[in-house]
């Protein structure tokens, strides 16, 4: 049994024109041990994807399908059953670490409320100094307010804060947007590292492909709340199949590739407004591939890629 | 040359920003300045653009020195492109407004709706009187982007600094907005000052590229040469960590950049330095002088 199994997800947000669709037909699953990127831009559903794991979704929205985390389905869960599994079975790291601190509080205090609020009640200071050095802070960071940390220390602490309960999960939301490179390639050693040596397994949201390639064993592409490529991670982004995939794999070009000099590639127009889907390729619009065929009907998923265009 | 620095230091108090740079902008060029974040780069950017006065040093923009108390004119002539369209754009002018503005500011005669027109062609938004009565919020990012850019075009500059100017926008849209600037100086002969973090959009798009590490340039030179061949080992880290499938070994530098109000001795990189030998942490390093275009890279550092 998988650790996350998303089955036929739907979730859409209530509007004055009729319901949008957010996320439309995931299936996803996610193994102990594995790290599973969510590639996608802004708008694709792939954080509204991870907000229904942990029913973190605002009340205008509706989900549907099944999110089986150990075999239960969130999506069916009381409040008091969710509260338990949240922080303790699955954890989410958001993308801004400023916003997500209590900028009036210690550092080491955050840490300690999902302890807290898991009616932890002995050695709680010595298990916040233990995940201040997992994270790799010094212990003497926990009496610190968030604006006396630098923007990858804070992400340090979002992650502690995720570890507390020992979670099987951990989503990471874009954890590494906001953070120059060098501090983005820390906190993704530390990262995949602790899933390594605590046998947990974690969900990689990113719109750069580049970094999901080389951290993640999977990766699926969202286009417009769909997944329109799933596959290996090294492999999905060295030989992108969907046109989508391309696009997004050549927007960051690799450097010393003679091609990409003086050449940037982008892909012409807009993402679709949700409400306004055919029943076609939702991509066809932007693709450089399409033909009439690909608004025709549904396009399935068929071995790995949601194109009529790309053969099997 | 229309843009040159020469020995400039921007200090606020104890902070030494921009601890000595010499850099040079030619017409029709396109240089990054790429660094991590505290490194100086936006500091620097900002006294081209004299929105800070440097603590020391001269800024010569076609030869003259600039000239602190007429700055309208030279302000006209260099523009600023800022990271996030959505807080560059004042959420309650439309794009006509928005575009118009530098035209009111500047009394620059002639047919206002035909400049802003024609600048927002020029930014790709065509055609432009359907953009005209718009509202930043109606548009995609990668629209106010463009928008942005119409603003700066639409004095016709001859220079543009753009500070990040696809770190805000979609991977998809990235290539877009890269893909005009690169346009703009085929066009209109633009020299474009691009200061980043990302070393791929300068592969992209650059002529040049000048490495800054706290307040100074630590290698400067060719884009092919300087990101094919990096020789400061700051830069080779920097090179290793950008994530691309196949690369040789990262070289993971551990902690953050050091406190600019207290810069190291010596080499500056050397407390964080793979490579480093006794003599780096007394060796005075200089500020690394101006090439010409044709000349290969350098590096501020003892081994190279």
């Amino acid at each position: 049994m998988s650790l996350l199994d998303l089955r036929e997800v739907h979730v859409a947000y209530a509007s004055a024109a009729g319901p949008i669709p957010a996320v439309r037909g995931v299936n996803l699953s996610v193994e102990r041990g594995e790290v599973l990127g969510i590639a996608g831009e802004s708008g694709c559903g792939k954080s509204t994807l991870a907000s229904t794991v942990l029913r973190l979704l605002p009340p205008s929205a509706t989900a549907s399908g099944q999110v089986l985390l150990d075999g239960s389905d969130v999506l069916t869960m009381s409040w008091g059953e969710i509260r338990t599994v949240r922080w303790a079975e699955a954890a989410i790291v958001f993308q801004g670490a400023l916003h997500s601190l209590n900028p009036v509080q210690r550092v080491g205090e955050q840490i300690a409320e999902p302890l807290r609020l898991h009616r932890t009640t002995k050695g709680v200071r010595a298990r916040v100094s233990e995940l201040l050095q997992q994270v790799g802070l010094p212990e003497s960071r926990a009496k610190a307010y968030p604006h006396q940390l630098s923007g990858g220390q804070r992400q340090r602490v979002m992650i502690a804060m995720a570890l507390a309960c020992a979670p099987d999960l951990i989503i990471a939301d874009e954890p590494t947007t906001a953070l120059d490179v060098m501090v983005q390639a820390q906190v993704l050693d530390l990262l995949t590292g602790l899933v390594r040596e605590l046998d947990m397994a974690l969900v990689l949201i990113s719109h750069d492909l580049g970094v999901l390639g080389t951290t993640c064993d999977r990766i699926a592409v969202m286009y417009a709340g769909e997944i329109v490529e799933v596959g290996p991670g090294l492999s999905l982004f060295d030989h992108p199949r969907h046109p989508y995939t391309q696009a997004l794999s050549g927007a960051f070009p690799r450097i010393g590739d003679p091609r990409a000099r003086y050449a940037p590639i982008g892909l012409p127009g807009d993402p679709p407004y949700p409400g306004e889907l055919g029943v076609g390729c939702a991509f066809h619009p932007r693709c450089p591939l399409a033909v009439a065929d690909c608004l025709a009907e549904p396009v399935p998923l068929t071995d790995g890629v949601r194109c009529i265009r790309v053969d099997g | 040359m229309i843009l040159s620095v020469r020995d400039l230091m921007v200090r606020f108090g104890q902070v030494r920003a921009v601890d000595g740079v010499d850099l040079d902008l030619d017409a029709g060029e396109i240089v990054a300045l790429v660094g991590e974040s505290g490194c100086g780069k936006t500091t620097l950017a900002r006294s081209l653009l004299g929105l800070v006065a440097p603590t020391r040093g001269q800024i010569n923009f076609d030869g003259q020195p600039l000239d602190y108390r007429r700055l309208k004119p030279f302000r006209r002539q260099v523009q600023l492109i800022l990271q996030d369209p959505l807080g560059a754009l004042n959420p309650r002018h439309t794009v006509y407004d928005a575009v118009a503005e530098g035209i009111r500011i500047h009394r620059v005669p002639g047919n206002e709706e035909e400049r802003v027109a024609d600048a927002l062609s020029r930014a790709g938004l065509r055609p432009a009187e359907r953009f005209f009565l718009r509202y930043p919020h109606e548009l995609s990012g990668g629209q106010r982007q463009r928008v942005v850019i119409a603003g700066a075009l639409v004095l016709s500059p001859r220079v543009l600094v753009a500070d990040e100017p696809v770190s805000s926008l979609d991977a998809s849209v990235r290539g877009e907005i890269l893909g005009l600037l690169l346009r703009l100086r085929a066009e209109l002969g633009l020299s474009v000052l691009v200061v980043t973090h990302d070393l791929g959009l300068a592969w992209n798009i650059a002529d040049r590229v000048a490495v800054m590490y706290l307040g100074r340039i630590v290698e400067c030179g060719p884009t092919a040469e300087v990101l094919n061949a990096p020789r400061h080992p700051y830069t080779q880290a920097l090179l290793s960590v950008v994530p691309d499938v196949g690369r040789t070994r990262q070289q993971v530098l551990a902690g953050e950049p050091p406190d600019p109000a207290n810069i190291p001795s010596g080499c500056r990189f050397h407390p964080r330095c793979p490579v480093v030998m006794p003599a780096c942490a007394t060796a005075v390093l200089p500020v690394l002088p101006v090439l010409d275009l044709q000349a290969p890279h350098q590096s501020a550092c003892l081994r190279t």
